[in-house]
């Protein structure tokens, strides 16, 4: 935390394409530089807080774009991770971003609340458990019919692929950041 | 004081049972059904409600001040109980409380009780401790009645035989009744019951049950239920028996305005629970002439102590957390090893045994948030999860492996130089496992990924690397 606030303390905005990232920093860094006991620590973290952005916070909400350009001829699906739908409360921000992309094809995920299973170490201490979810999970994205998968956590994405792959699925994942970048080739 | 919560002490931990769970396809259906349904219809029921999220506010401040008033309340409560007729009794742990009921119905040279269903019993385990005593106790909430018969645990909060469909059901009345020609529609089950508990509320002169509140201003007590078969056992008998958990309580009888309307909603789904049974002490001529109430400590004052999860024993016991959980709905409330499974389940059962058993619970969770966004009263049950995870990591009590894993992630993870180091030597180890561009079987604790998932190995060029580069 200490680190975090030296290096980006004068940044005039802090984006992050990790819900889970900006979770951490917005639920448990006030939390943690309080229990530090650090008063100008605290108070640095309080300043940073508000200049902390989620990418399609700072795309939506701080840069009212909803439309970036982009061209991604695919049928599209979107998982909401757990971070990004319970304690950022992103909503309808991707699927905006997602539904304005030349080309793509937005498919609507079954059960879309459902958590996919990761859950950090969870996924090795509890790993059949996991396991189970990610199966009900990879269920839901391949009634879909969709070829890519996207999410705005590269955590979720980083699991289901795993789950993907080793099922032979021929379903891609990519973060949202990597399909409104992508343009006519 | 020896806090036990049922069974759990001796119960195998979390990823065996779940492990041994998944394994029950016809279980895993029964929950997936059963949860489906009473989450579908919850949901249904809230969204009617505008003032929703206030009145999880209201309740949340309610329990949060009794709990930081909680001995004033409870003094206040007996106080009250005794004025209008009751007995109070106060059980340190499970031992006493068995005792102290074991003791009333002897005194009335009884040996059969008829029961209301109370998880807080279950807790306790009077049904064996009675047993012991020769005195044999009748489960009446049909729920409870066939995990009785069934020499079964419950399984779910609310719906503790949630686990078991109507053909399992079926079998057990069969069996343990003796019924010919037993139908196989819900209203015959539902009949059989009948006929059966109908002859034991007729006759049997004492009864047992929990509570849902106990309200401090009046001394009363109140029971809420679908069936009328708590009602039966509420009325009835010549004497009743509460055993009451001490954060039962709360302070006036206008707060179960709040409480009534959130309960049975997160609850079953229904906007009003059939029976709420409201009771003061004794009445002339009318229900149970002797009254008694268990005040049950259990480990419940050690949870008050601690600031950050205090907010356990806001629980009304809806059981919400439990449908809502992806945990819980894949293993179902065996796997948890304690009468109160799911996510509640996972923060109450170690903490009331002070941490000392059932630790896997606080990790039986991927913190996925979806228990605190149907909580009722709002406990924000990820973050007592992590709670309770740094307390065990700080009695020692983690993984030698995990140990060594963790502290070799905060040595790589101290400054950009060592992350860069640890990538290069990961880029090596990594070798041997890489097969066809991914990595399928990893070695030791992180085997547990691979059993089912497959992982990008470290590029050969970082982002760093490229960022750099690239400028």
């Amino acid at each position: 935390m200490e680190r975090f606030v030296d290096i980006f303390e004068d940044a005039e905005i802090i984006c992050s394409p990790s819900s889970s990232c900006v979770a951490m920093l917005r639920e448990h860094y006030q939390h943690l530089a309080s229990e530090s006991r650090r008063a100008a620590l605290a108070d640095k973290v309080k300043q940073l807080l508000p200049r902390v952005f989620e990418f399609t916070e700072l795309l939506v909400d701080k840069l009212g774009v909803t439309e970036t350009g982009a061209f991604y001829p695919h049928k599209v699906t979107y998982h909401p991770s757990c971070h990004s739908l319970r304690t950022l409360c992103l909503g309808d921000k991707p699927i905006r971003l997602l539904k304005n992309v030349k080309d793509l094809k937005y498919v609507e995920l079954p059960e879309a609340e459902q958590c996919c299973g990761f859950g950090g170490t969870f996924s090795i201490k509890n790993a059949d458990v996991s396991a189970a979810m990610l199966a009900d999970k990879m269920k839901t994205i391949a009634a879909t019919g969709a070829d890519v998968c996207a999410a705005c956590d590269n955590s979720c994405l980083m699991h289901i692929y795993g789950g993907l792959h080793r099922k032979k699925q021929p379903i891609r994942v990519a973060h949202l950041a990597e399909i409104l970048a992508s343009e006519h080739s | 004081m020896n806090a036990r919560v049922g069974l759990a002490a001796g119960s195998p931990d979390f990823p065996t049972a779940a492990k041994a769970a998944l394994g029950d396809a016809q279980l895993r259906r029964n929950v997936r059904l059963a949860t489906d349904v009473i989450r579908a219809r919850r949901t249904l029921l809230v969204a009617e409600k505008p003032d929703w999220q206030e009145l999880r506010t209201a309740a949340n401040r309610i329990k949060e001040h009794t709990l930081n008033h909680l001995d004033e309340y409870l003094l206040q409560f007996e106080e009250a109980c005794v004025r209008a007729g009751g007995k109070v009794h106060w059980a340190a742990d499970a031992d006493e409380a068995n005792q102290i009921i074991t003791g009333i119905i002897q005194s009335h040279g009884e040996t059969e009780v008829i029961k209301v269903k109370t998880m807080t019993s279950d807790e306790t385990q009077l049904n064996t401790a009675l047993t012991a005593a020769r005195i044999t106790p009748y489960e009446t909430d049909l729920a409870d009645l066939i995990v009785q018969l069934g020499n079964d645990h419950p399984s779910h909060i609310v719906v503790p035989a949630l686990h078991k469909n109507r053909a399992q059901i079926r079998e057990i009345f069969l069996e343990k009744m003796h019924l010919d020609g037993l139908g196989h529609e819900p209203g015959d089950l539902a009949e059989a019951a009948r006929k059966y508990l109908r002859e034991k509320f007729l006759r049997v002169s004492i009864g047992i049950s929990g509570a849902n509140f106990a309200i401090a201003e009046s001394g009363s007590v109140c029971v809420v239920e679908s069936e009328g078969n708590a009602r039966m056992c509420l009325t009835l008998p010549k004497v009743l028996i509460s055993l009451i958990g001490i954060e039962k309580v709360i302070p006036r009888f206008q707060d179960l305005e709040v409480f009534l309307q959130i309960l049975a909603r997160s609850a079953t789904g229904e906007r009003m629970s059939p029976y709420s049974s409201i009771w003061t002490g004794v009445s002339a001529d009318d229900g149970p002439q002797e009254f008694h109430v268990v005040l049950l400590d259990n480990g419940r004052t050690t949870v008050l102590a601690d600031d950050v999860a205090r907010q356990t024993l806001h629980c009304i016991r809806c059981g919400a957390c439990l449908n809502a959980c992806p945990v819980y709905r894949q293993t179902g409330g065996h796997a948890y090893g304690s009468i109160y499974s799911g996510p509640i389940g996972a923060i109450l059962t170690p903490q009331l045994q002070s941490m000392e058993h059932s630790q896997t619970l606080p990790f039986a969770s991927s913190l996925c948030g979806a228990c605190y966004e149907v909580c009722p009263v709002r406990i924000k049950i990820p973050d007592v999860l992590v709670h309770l995870r740094a307390k065990v990591v700080e009695q020692g009590d983690s993984p030698l492996t995990e140990k060594i894993a963790m502290k070799a992630a905060a040595f790589a993870l101290a400054g950009p130089a060592r992350f860069e180091a640890a990538q290069s030597v990961v880029r090596l180890v990594q070798k041997p496992f890489v097969t066809d561009a991914v990595v399928s079987n990893l070695p030791g604790m992180l085997s547990g990924w691979s059993v089912a998932r497959d992982l990008m190995p470290v590029p050969a060029q970082s982002f760093r690397e490229w960022w750099k580069e690239r400028k």
